[in-house]
């Protein structure tokens, strides 16, 4: 379970995180929905450990373990993912390497056993033929050269590599074609189960009528102002944030 | 004595020191040296004049040989006891092999090809007709000294195979030592050779190799370089090379030891669509400093040079590129590019480069360019957030940024071995 309390957090100086409380219980998928500069991606941001946000208050727990206190890497072997809004290009960098790497690292960091590239591979192409992505993504340099919704699968790919427990998905629904957003959404709800989370960071509801949430939350000026069921991202579409945060204040 | 602090006067003396004492060694040695003496005088009266490289020289403006110019070097022993050591430090290639120890040819320890003529030069010496002694003073240095030295030539049509040239090095009891081996290629028409030439060595010495390097019509040389020298020596190699008409040079040097190394290649294409490739990576770390010197002459129409250098640099080393581009009157359909790129790891970590273009022709497309920058910190975080520890991320990161420069190395041998040589490098880094 993650637990958020009275999160605070800075980039250069100015307060974006104004003490987020927020609880997903192992097995739920929860949305975190709210307007431009709300403080969406700095949540996420801050959850996966970027170093240019100074946390300056508040706690973030998972599965009992203070994660604010690890490394990057530790929460990734914590078993946190967190799938980019702007994923990076790695030049010379191939994805099927890349995403060796990082599995590999993280099972290691587990204790469990490397597996060997051919191990690996067999693991890759069940996973991109699940997910309709193309094999020759996997030999392309990562996010190299890829279009916006090829970035967007890249990071859907890894994420059903890595296998998290919790998935942090920032506005991975931004840029994508109905298609695509499927595709993204398959992807999660494969991953769906008991010993999954998600918190889903989107500005729009359309991602959510593909993954069903468990509970919507509203961001606004770095708190969340209102909670409820799915129910919420329709009323969100319907009269817009400005409504919505008002009837909260 | 480091040198650093001395002043522009006693710099000046100690090199004039260290070139007297290079002179003293010709005259007591010079009855007794192969090959054309007339060559060797001129070198010396060259040299006499010239001295050792400083900084008013253009050519050294970002390379200071005061650290050299501190050093007594002394003649090699003909035998060095306990090379087996640094045999073991050769990769492991099936090939054919000169081994070289101190700038000696060791038959004992090469297994010689059959595909291709190879002497050495104390039995067969050549100055040839490419070397400029009285434009660059360590050639001059060479020429006067050389001793020693691999004559390689492959007949017409030979598809040569690959040849590893390795020279081993090792001061005497502490003593520094100086060597200056005198190598020639050769490949005749529409011959094919590759020549994975290998230096290292322990302890403190110069190795200052000369190469002449003659790319017949339609030939092909691969020639890659790796440079693991002591982190105590000076590895300043000058390499001349002509290339004819469809012939193609693929040069690569990788330069990941020694304490002062220099790279200087002088390539001439001289016939109708020559092709050079002039690339290399260097990997400094502490002190080191490396300098990739290059003068590409076009002076046939349609011929192409392509030049891609990666720098590496950590800690407080230095790394200079120098490359120039010179294009006949005649020499039109030119295509030059060069490429530096500088990746610095610390704050201290340093890149001169000086491109330069000088174009005689009016049809040529040329171009060059250069990059500095750090490893880049939303790409080590992105490695980082799909678990891979920071190190790992950075050496990932290092990797890539020289596979460009790597990838283009078909053969797969020299490929293995300059890759097993970038992961000795960073050990030595994280260590």
């Amino acid at each position: 379970m993650l637990e958020i309390k009275g999160l605070k957090a800075d980039v250069d100086g100015t307060e974006i995180l104004k003490g987020i409380d927020l609880a997903v219980p192992t097995g739920e998928v929860h949305a975190v929905m709210g307007p431009n500069g709300s403080g969406k991606s700095t949540l996420a941001y801050v959850l996966a450990g970027r170093d240019d946000y100074a946390v300056t208050g508040g706690s973030a727990t998972f599965d009992g373990v203070d994660l604010l206190s690890l490394e990057p890497e530790a929460r990734a072997a914590a078993g946190l993912f967190l799938a980019f809004q702007y994923p990076v290009e790695l030049p010379g960098v191939g994805n099927a390497n890349f995403l060796r790497t990082a599995l590999n690292a993280t099972r290691r960091a587990r204790g469990e056993p490397e597996l060997d590239a051919v191990q690996f591979l067999k693991l890759a192409r069940a996973e991109t033929r699940r997910l309709s992505v193309p094999d020759d993504m996997l030999k392309r340099n990562v996010n190299v050269g890829f279009s916006g919704g090829e970035k967007k699968r890249n990071e859907v790919l890894q994420m059903a590599i890595l296998r998290p427990k919790l998935a942090i998905l920032d506005e991975t629904d931004s840029g994508l074609d109905i298609d695509a957003l499927k595709i993204v959404a398959h992807g999660v709800n494969t991953l769906r189960g008991p010993d999954f989370s998600a918190l889903v960071i989107t500005h729009y509801q359309r991602l959510l009528d593909h993954i069903i949430p468990d509970r919507v939350h509203v961001l606004a000026g770095g708190r969340i102002v209102r909670s409820g069921g799915p129910e919420l991202a329709h009323e969100l579409e319907a009269h817009g944030y400005a409504s919505v945060a008002a009837e909260a204040a | 004595m480091s040198g650093r602090g001395m002043s522009a006067a006693a710099q000046r003396e100690a090199r004039a020191s260290l070139a007297q004492s290079f002179l003293a060694r010709f005259e007591g040695l010079k009855a007794r040296l192969p090959g054309d003496a007339r060559a060797r005088e001129a070198a010396a009266l060259a040299f006499g004049e010239r001295g050792l490289p400083g900084p008013r020289d253009e050519a050294w403006k970002y390379t200071n040989l005061r650290a050299l110019a501190g050093m007594a070097f002394h003649e090699p022993f003909t035998v060095v006891a306990g090379c087996n050591g640094l045999l073991d430090r050769l990769p492991a290639i099936a090939a054919p092999r000169l081994v070289f120890v101190d700038g000696r040819l060791r038959q004992d320890l090469s297994r010689l090809p059959g595909t291709m003529r190879v002497s050495g030069f104390a039995q067969t010496p050549d100055f040839g007709t490419l070397v400029h002694p009285e434009r660059e003073p360590l050639a001059a240095l060479n020429t006067m000294l050389a001793q020693d030295g691999a004559m390689i030539s492959v007949a017409e049509g030979v598809d040569a195979g690959t040849l590893v040239l390795a020279s081993l090095a090792a001061d005497v009891h502490g003593r520094p030592v100086a060597f200056h081996p005198r190598h020639r290629v050769r490949l005749a028409r529409g011959a094919r050779l590759t020549l994975i030439e290998i230096s290292l060595g322990e302890g403190v010495y110069l190795h200052n190799p000369v190469s002449e390097v003659l790319v017949g019509q339609g030939a092909v040389l691969t020639h890659v370089r790796l440079q693991d020298e002591a982190p105590g020596a000076f590895h300043l190699a000058t390499l001349y090379a002509d290339i004819a008409a469809r012939g193609t040079y693929d040069g690569f040097a990788l330069n990941i030891g020694a304490r002062i190394a220099r790279t200087e290649i002088h390539a001439r294409l001289g016939g109708e669509n020559a092709v050079a490739h002039l690339n290399g990576a260097q990997l400094l770390g502490g002190t080191q400093h490396a300098d990739f010197t290059s003068v590409v002459s076009h002076e046939a129409p349609s011929c192409t040079s392509r030049q891609t250098i990666k720098n590496v640099l950590s800690g407080k080393s230095r790394g200079v590129f120098q490359g120039r581009i010179e294009v006949a009157r005649g020499a039109q359909k030119t295509d030059g590019y060069q490429m530096n790129q500088a990746l610095l790891l610390s704050a201290d970590a340093e890149i001169d480069s000086k491109p330069e273009l000088e174009i005689y022709a009016d049809d040529v497309k040329c171009s060059h360019g250069a990059t500095v920058g750090a490893l880049d910190a939303d790409q080590i975080f992105y490695l980082r957030s799909r678990g891979v520890p920071e190190p790992e991320a950075r050496a990932l990161l290092v990797r890539a940024f020289l596979a460009e420069a790597l990838d283009p190395i078909a053969d797969e041998t020299a490929r293995t071995c300059l890759d097993e040589a970038v992961e000795r490098w960073w050990e030595r880094q994280a260590a």
